[in-house]
């Protein structure tokens, strides 16, 4: 048994650090906070050339072809960083399905393309209010075109490409929900903007009006296919998530021996003493789920569900917990537009939303841990 | 980053196995599997006892101490090994619970500070359960404060005087042997004066009385120390260095990690599955969900923390203070696992009697047993001042007693 990163891994973790700590300093993420740009694209550009975006994409198309443990450790500094980057909506949900389900021809067009930065790519599956489930999906795939509406989509405005859920069938059953891949630049659609709670993660809603679209994997096959590809970014967006949840933590200890009040740092009164270690066992608890779910992903575990529902619960809590806290460590400052902690607050809660609730997940958790007791 | 034995770990663990399978006390399987927290006991037999004959049977094999020296009844066994031993050992575990301090705790310290002829002589019989350690630090003057104990200890010639007295004693009344940190010099700040010993608790003017706990039983004890007289030589550490002495001690007991804290979780699970509420199965409730599911992952957190730290143990990297998390975040939740089982059984949940009570009243037990898991080995404010402390940085509290002569510290509080 060895339970940790590797010594290269851990190498390639202190080199995405350092690459992000130049490259994407607060002041950098601002200008997406701020409106100013839909993403930041010399970053994006930045993380091709490193090899981040394509790092766990294999030599054969295009990437470094290192391995999902590479791309966990390299998620954890994007969001130690707040990256405003389309990263998540590429690679952990447009490129691994892609992966999982592509054809040969499908991966050749696309996954060259997203290493090289040349291609944003993002998951359409909500439709309105609701979790992820085939009831929920009414967009309809017909003779090859699709016909609804999807929102909110991450990263929609930017993207190239879609992965979209559609009902190919009324049975009732997941068997009538198909994926479909679309090039967004190719019409059929109309994309619209939405202000949302992480304004350097954009949100859109995307029209599809007999959009020509192309089956990706077999028809039938497509909430099957899902729920492998909502797994595998759960454990993605958990490493994000304990990047996050350090960095809140950081910030807030940070705060507490610099911040004179009453004649003394306030990070000695036990009050504020407490509340950090709190959100230390937090995160600590995340990092540990997170690092089990790294293990499941990487080797295509059976214990890969229960480990992602995991990893997705305890790490969406602890961001959630060390962000908000954060801001309270920093008093009326916390609370300014002025200060980062914000930032990391509104990550924390649209990242606890982005891959459905975490009611949503606590439900799979329970669900899956019966299933394998059952076995 | 890999869960699969090595084939040097995986031959380990099939020795370990096929042994177990051999000798354990299988009679008793059972019952040790549906024991929890609060409710640790055997219907028909002496759990001491049981635990005893199957802690000499281990060491008698070399399976007794595994991360010891051969030398001092261990096997030399490395952290993984260890590991791989408690998770054969499986329920058979729970029988050492009352060698958790003596081999934990007083056994390193020993090893540490002892002279060579006293490990040779105490260790192996510590470790096979022959003899039986308790640790005596908590004072009723002195528990989160530990360094404002006030047993006085005076040289006489070759020996040391003790007087006073010591509380919150785990197994005092069940020990041969006991490590005991007084105070030899009252006129230096708190931290300055104190020196430890080890002693038999069997010595003349040593007197154990056992204290009723809330819950109803008795775990712990005041034990009281009237002219207790300890030869030098059983002196550990240097005069006046006790405090440094008890640190290696407890620096120890988070070195022994996977000694399993206990959350509760496991037990709510299997209750939630086959309980009915009015509606249906418990653990078709949504509400039940989501509450089983947040407690599954801390439980889940705890055992990768604790993987980890086995990971670091195994690299040569020594544990840190990070592993206070396990009691802090397994003690309140415990105690909030019991409050909602009971919880989902409505007015009946009262109902306590192991003949009367739901699953034996295993959740009431542990409901009355949890406070004293968050105030014992240092209460959830003391773990937090840990971790804020030593793993963050922050700065400690002020400390009005700090440069103080101990006997100026001002000894009440009102009046």
């Amino acid at each position: 048994m060895n339970f940790d990163f590797s010594d290269d891994q851990k190498q390639l973790r202190d080199q995405a650090r350092k690459f992000l700590t130049e490259k994407c300093s607060p002041k950098a993420v601002r200008i997406v906070l701020d409106g100013k740009a839909p993403y930041d694209k010399k970053l994006w550009k930045g993380l091709a050339e490193m090899g981040f975006l394509g790092v766990a994409i294999p030599e054969d198309f295009g990437g470094a072809g290192a391995g999902h443990l590479e791309l966990c450790v390299i998620a954890e500094e994007m969001g130690r960083a707040n990256a405003p980057v389309p990263f998540s909506s590429t690679v952990y949900l447009a490129a691994e399905a892609l992966l999982i389900a592509g054809s040969d021809a499908q991966k050749k067009k696309w996954l060259p393309a997203i290493a090289s930065g040349e291609a944003i790519g993002t998951l359409a599956l909500f439709e309105g209010k609701g979790n992820p489930s085939p009831k929920n999906v009414k967009l309809t795939a017909a003779n090859g075109v699709l016909n609804g509406v999807k929102r909110p989509v991450a990263d929609g405005a930017v993207a190239d490409f879609a992965v979209v859920a559609a009902r190919t069938g009324t049975s009732g059953r997941d068997s009538d929900i198909s994926l479909f891949l679309v090039d967004l630049k190719a019409g059929g659609v109309e994309v619209k903007s939405l202000t949302n709670l992480d304004p350097t993660r954009g949100q859109a809603e995307i029209a599809f009006k007999d959009c020509k679209a192309e089956p990706l994997g077999a028809a039938g096959e497509g909430w099957s296919i899902l729920t492998q590809v909502l797994d595998r970014a759960a454990v993605l967006c958990a490493f994000e998530q304990v990047g996050g949840s350090d960095r809140a933590l950081e910030m807030g200890r940070d705060y507490a021996l610099d911040r004179i009040a009453f004649g003394r740092q306030i990070g000695s009164f036990q009050a504020v003493k407490h509340m950090l270690a709190d959100m230390y066992v937090s995160a600590t608890l995340a990092r540990s789920n997170s690092y089990y779910g790294a293990w499941a992903l990487s080797t295509n575990a059976a214990e890969l569900p229960e480990a992602a529902a995991a990893a997705r619960i305890s790490a969406t809590q602890a961001f959630q917990h060390c962000a908000k806290n954060n801001i309270q460590v920093h008093g009326g400052m916390g609370f300014t537009w002025e200060f980062d902690c914000h930032m990391y607050y509104r990550r924390a809660n649209a990242m606890a939303l982005g891959l459905g609730s975490l009611t949503y997940w606590e439900d799979q958790l329970i669900d899956r841990m019966r299933k394998k007791n059952a076995a | 980053m890999n869960f699969d034995d090595t084939p040097q770990e995986a031959e380990f663990r099939a020795t370990a196995r096929a042994w177990i399978a051999a000798n354990a006390p299988k009679q008793y399987e059972d019952e040790l599997r549906k024991s929890s927290l609060g409710r640790t006991q055997l219907k028909n037999a002496n759990i001491l006892e049981v635990a005893k004959a199957w802690q000499k049977k281990k060491a008698d094999a070399g399976w007794a101490c595994l991360h010891w020296p051969k030398d001092y009844g261990g096997r030399g066994a490395s952290p993984i090994e260890r590991v791989i031993w408690q998770q054969e050992e499986g329920p058979f575990g729970k029988l050492s619970g009352m060698f958790i301090i003596g081999h934990g705790m007083c056994g390193p310290t020993v090893m540490a500070f002892a002279r060579e002829e006293h490990k040779r002589t105490y260790l192996p019989p510590l470790a096979s359960g022959e003899k039986v350690w308790c640790q005596l630090f908590s004072e009723p003057a002195g528990g989160s404060d530990v360094a404002g104990l006030r047993t006085r200890a005076e040289k006489d010639g070759d020996e040391w005087v003790v007087n006073g007295q010591k509380i919150w004693t785990s197994g005092a009344h069940y020990s041969d042997y006991g490590i005991l940190l007084t105070r030899t010099d009252p006129t230096v700040p708190k931290h300055k004066g104190l020196t430890m010993f080890f002693l038999d608790m069997k010595s003349p003017g040593v007197e154990v009385r056992p204290i009723k706990q809330a819950s109803g039983a008795s775990d712990f004890n005041e034990v009281y120390f009237t002219n207790v007289r300890i030869p030098d030589h059983q002196r550990l550490g240097e005069v006046g260095d006790g405090w440094n002495v008890s640190l290696t001690t407890l620096m120890n007991e988070r070195m022994s990690i996977g000694a399993g804290v206990s959350t509760g979780f496991p037990e709510l699970l299997e209750y939630c599955t086959s309980l009915m509420l009015d509606d249906g199965p418990a653990i078709e409730d949504r509400a039940v969900r989501s509450k089983l599911a947040s407690w599954a992952v801390k439980a889940s957190g705890l055992r990768y923390t604790s993987m980890r730290a086995i990971s670091a143990l195994s690299k040569g990297e020594r544990p840190g203070p990070e592993n206070s998390i396990g009691k802090l975040v397994a003690g309140s939740m415990i105690q909030d696992v019991a409050t909602y089982a009971l919880d989902l059984q409505g007015a009946s949940g009262v109902v306590s009697g192991p003949e009367d009570a739901e699953v034996a009243g295993r959740f009431q037990a542990m409901l009355l047993r949890a406070p004293g898991t968050r105030v014992e080995g240092g209460t959830d404010e003391i773990m937090r001042n840990i971790i804020a402390e030593r793993v963050l940085g922050l700065p400690g509290d002020i400390r009005v007693d700090k440069d103080v002569p101990f006997n100026k510290i001002p000894t009440k509080g009102r009046g």
